[in-house]
């Protein structure tokens, strides 16, 4: 963690922010000329993107109103945020981001219809979006067809890659596996409660996380598993049964507003999270912030980023994050990850010296971000990020506390063999 | 199924799964009430009803964060008051909309479905635009939040006590004006017969704007309520509407005691098959029970006699 720190207190891309930042005010009163420092427009974007001497432009993709617009608030904040300090420090080969926004209005073909737009009408250099997976699955061929480029920023359940697609969050095994190891070696656990909600996403987690419990992990077993409903909001049964089984180990994927029922019941049914192992992969700071800390302090939560992260790099990040959107709002996994996108896709851009999107795509494996809030990251042939596994247990404040993370970068693996 | 759990283990199962049958019956009798009054005695379908519920629920929000910076010493108490503020809101603005609104479509009910269902989109927009689109927590002062010790294994969330007893006093209230009260009959006439109530003297419009006011009203109280054990976001309404409808056609739509007793029976259900096999398993189930029931008693499970 420390030496993390230091490297990328040192790191080229953050002095190169702070000259940008310095640089500003000297750009500004400059003649319009001095941009053809940049590269000229003919040579980096041969593909008629919307690309022009001083501009290029990308697309978000977001979910504004709708049962998804309680998540999708946050990633387009932090692309917002992202896009500004890229502008800041000198934007992308010497262009300004300007952004065009869509909602996607949770509705998948309505997801597919604004990416056509985007792609086809604006010809945006890059969309950052997405949120749900069906709303990924329905923008795909959109994106392969018109070769765009997606940034899609939410921890999800696999089984996918795509050229047209970087990852910014993490699949399956990035996220369950390393949990599950950590909480059978710390807390001793050998029975395991599944729960989730009735979807891909839950289920498929569930999958491979009992395929590990009963297949890696020594004399371990899983005793119950179960699916609600979206929206579900009566737990007291499954918690009863979770009372007669007494295992060591809740394991919950239960997402948005069910998680407040299922916290709530649970701490006024008497289970004290304090003594009862509870592990979840679906619960960020923005969920606690519907729950309550009151209701879910104790409980640990295994995902890559948490606000509460103690780097230099994360400091800035969630100071600017408040700068810009008040004091009161609060940074989970997924915003996070949405922050990245912005940055990587500058990245690429200036590592394969063009916006071609064949370029990009090409270019994106072993792009690094020393400057990521999580720390450190790296783009993976698969188009996934390498990226820590980090364990955070909730405190009644609202805030994770970090417990555990792993040593090295965990390779992302979207085909899992042995876990299908 | 049974084999797993020896005798011992049963009777608890069986205990608790009654009791956790009872919490999600007050639960559907508080959200079925309001919509019972409104759908069963006006023949309006309120699809709004759900977004009145939440309205509910974002007064008790305001109220729970108004007491913890101005009043922390009595935030104890606050529950109280934000339930009643959440009936006065709630049913203030049931009134507003019925003035506005349904007043002008008493005789095209099947409009009312989509009028409503317009008003529950703009609703859930401007509780998205005042109160923002993430989900806020109220926070329960702490009597309410720990459970009551019976045995090993059974143990009796206070909320769901609080929940039950609630329930109980708004039903007592509720029949009590419907059925006893002189208001009440003028409302049983005018439901009847418009015109003829009309004839003889009842202001028919101010029955139809305090009816609408008292049925918002008490989905308000349930929205207050179900902040203890749900979430509150701008479309967290929308979570109960299903279930609400489904309480009250089943019960049969203009009985009362009918929505009672089809709350009672789906609640019971659904918490007793929900042990022994999955929650999206149970829910199907009790769906499809439902819905063979009424194919044979299409009227639901209580029908009112009314001559055609």
């Amino acid at each position: 963690m420390s030496d993390d720190n230091k490297t990328s207190l040192n790191s080229p891309l953050r002095r190169k922010l702070l000259m940008g930042m310095a640089a500003i005010p000297a750009i500004a009163m400059l003649p319009r000329t001095s941009f053809a420092q940049a590269p000229a427009t003919s040579a980096v974007n041969t593909t008629g993107l919307a690309v022009t001497d001083t501009e290029v432009t990308v697309g978000i993709l977001h979910s504004v109103t709708g049962t998804m617009a309680i998540s999708e608030t946050g990633s387009v904040q932090a692309e917002k945020l992202a896009i500004e300090q890229i502008n800041a420090s000198g934007g992308v080969l010497g262009r300004k981001i300007k952004y065009i926004q869509e909602d996607g209005a949770s509705d998948w073909p309505t997801f597919a219809e604004k990416a056509k737009k985007l792609l086809v009408n604006d010809k945006c250099a890059a969309v950052m979006g997405c949120w749900t997976s069906a709303s990924r699955k329905a923008v795909l061929p959109v994106f392969e067809q018109y070769n765009g480029m997606l940034y899609y920023p939410t921890f999800y359940e696999g089984l996918e890659q795509s050229k047209n697609v970087i990852y910014t969050g993490q699949e399956a095994t990035q996220q369950i596996i390393a949990g599950l190891d950590w909480v059978n070696k710390t807390k001793n656990a050998k029975s395991f409660y599944l729960l989730g909600s009735d979807y891909i996403w839950p289920r498929t987690s569930n999958k491979i996380a009992r395929k590990h419990i009963e297949n890696h992990l020594q004399g371990c077993k899983v005793v119950g598993e179960e699916y609600f409903p979206l929206g579900h909001t009566q737990f007291n049964s499954v918690i009863n049964k979770i009372k007669l089984t007494k295992p060591d180990v809740i394991y919950a994927i239960i997402v948005g507003g069910s998680n407040v029922a299922f916290y709530k019941q649970l701490k006024a049914a008497g289970i004290d999270l304090s003594k009862q192992t509870l592990l979840t992969i679906s619960v960020t700071e923005d969920e606690i912030d519907g729950i309550g800390g009151e209701n879910i302090a104790g409980a640990y939560a295994c995902m890559k980023y948490f606000q509460s992260l103690d780097n230099p790099n994360n400091k800035e990040f969630v100071a600017a994050f408040k700068k810009m959107w008040g004091d009161k709002t609060v940074i989970g996994d997924v915003t996070q990850a949405a922050y990245l996108g912005p940055w990587l896709w500058k990245l690429t851009v200036e590592k394969a010296g063009s916006f071609d999107v064949d370029k990009v795509a090409a270019a994106s494996p072993g792009v690094e971000f020393k400057g990521a809030p999580e720390g450190y990251v790296r783009i993976h042939e698969n188009h996934h990020l390498w990226s820590k596994t980090r364990v955070g247990r909730a405190k009644a404040d609202g805030q994770y506390e970090l417990i555990y993370e792993t040593a090295d970068l965990v390779e992302p693996d979207p085909f899992p063999k042995g876990y299908q | 199924m049974f084999g797993d759990y020896s005798i011992g283990d049963l009777g608890a199962i069986f205990a608790m799964q009654g009791f956790a049958g009872l919490i999600l019956f007050s639960v559907y009798v508080l959200m079925a009430l309001g919509l019972a009054i409104i759908f069963g005695q006006m023949g309006v379908i309120n699809m709004a009803h759900g977004e009145f519920m939440i309205l509910g629920a974002y007064v008790t929000w305001m109220t729970s964060n108004l007491f913890q910076s101005y009043l922390p010493s009595l935030f104890a108490g606050y529950f109280f008051i934000a339930m009643i503020l959440a009936f006065i809101a709630s049913g203030a603005l049931g009134m507003l909309v019925e003035w506005g609104l349904i007043r002008h479509l008493y005789k095209r009910p099947l409009d009312t479905l989509l009028a409503t269902w317009g008003l529950s989109l703009i609703l859930q927009q401007a509780y998205r635009s005042i109160f923002g689109a993430r989900e806020v927590g109220v926070e329960l002062p702490q009597w309410m939040l720990g459970s009551k010790q019976v045995t090993d294994t059974i143990e009796i969330p206070i909320n769901g006590m609080f929940v039950m007893a609630l329930t109980v006093l708004i039903t007592a209230v509720v029949f009590y004006l419907l059925f006893w009260s002189r208001w009440g009959r003028q409302v049983r006439a005018v439901m009847q017969n418009r015109v003829m109530a009309g004839a003889v003297g009842i202001n028919t419009e101010k029955v139809d704007r305090y009816t609408f006011g008292l049925g918002c009203g008490i989905a308000g109280i349930a929205g207050s309520a179900f902040t203890m054990i749900g979430s509150t976001g701008p479309t967290s309404g929308q979570l109960y509407i299903v279930d609400t409808f489904l309480v009250v056609v089943f019960g049969g739509a203009a009985s009362l005691f009918g929505t009672i007793a089809s709350a009672f029976s789906i609640s019971q259900a659904q918490s007793t098959m929900e042990f022994f096999m999955s929650g999206s398993m149970a829910k199907v189930l009790t769906l499809l029970a439902i819905v063979a029931i009424l194919m044979v008693r299409p009227q639901g499970l209580f029908a009112l006699k009314v001559r055609k």
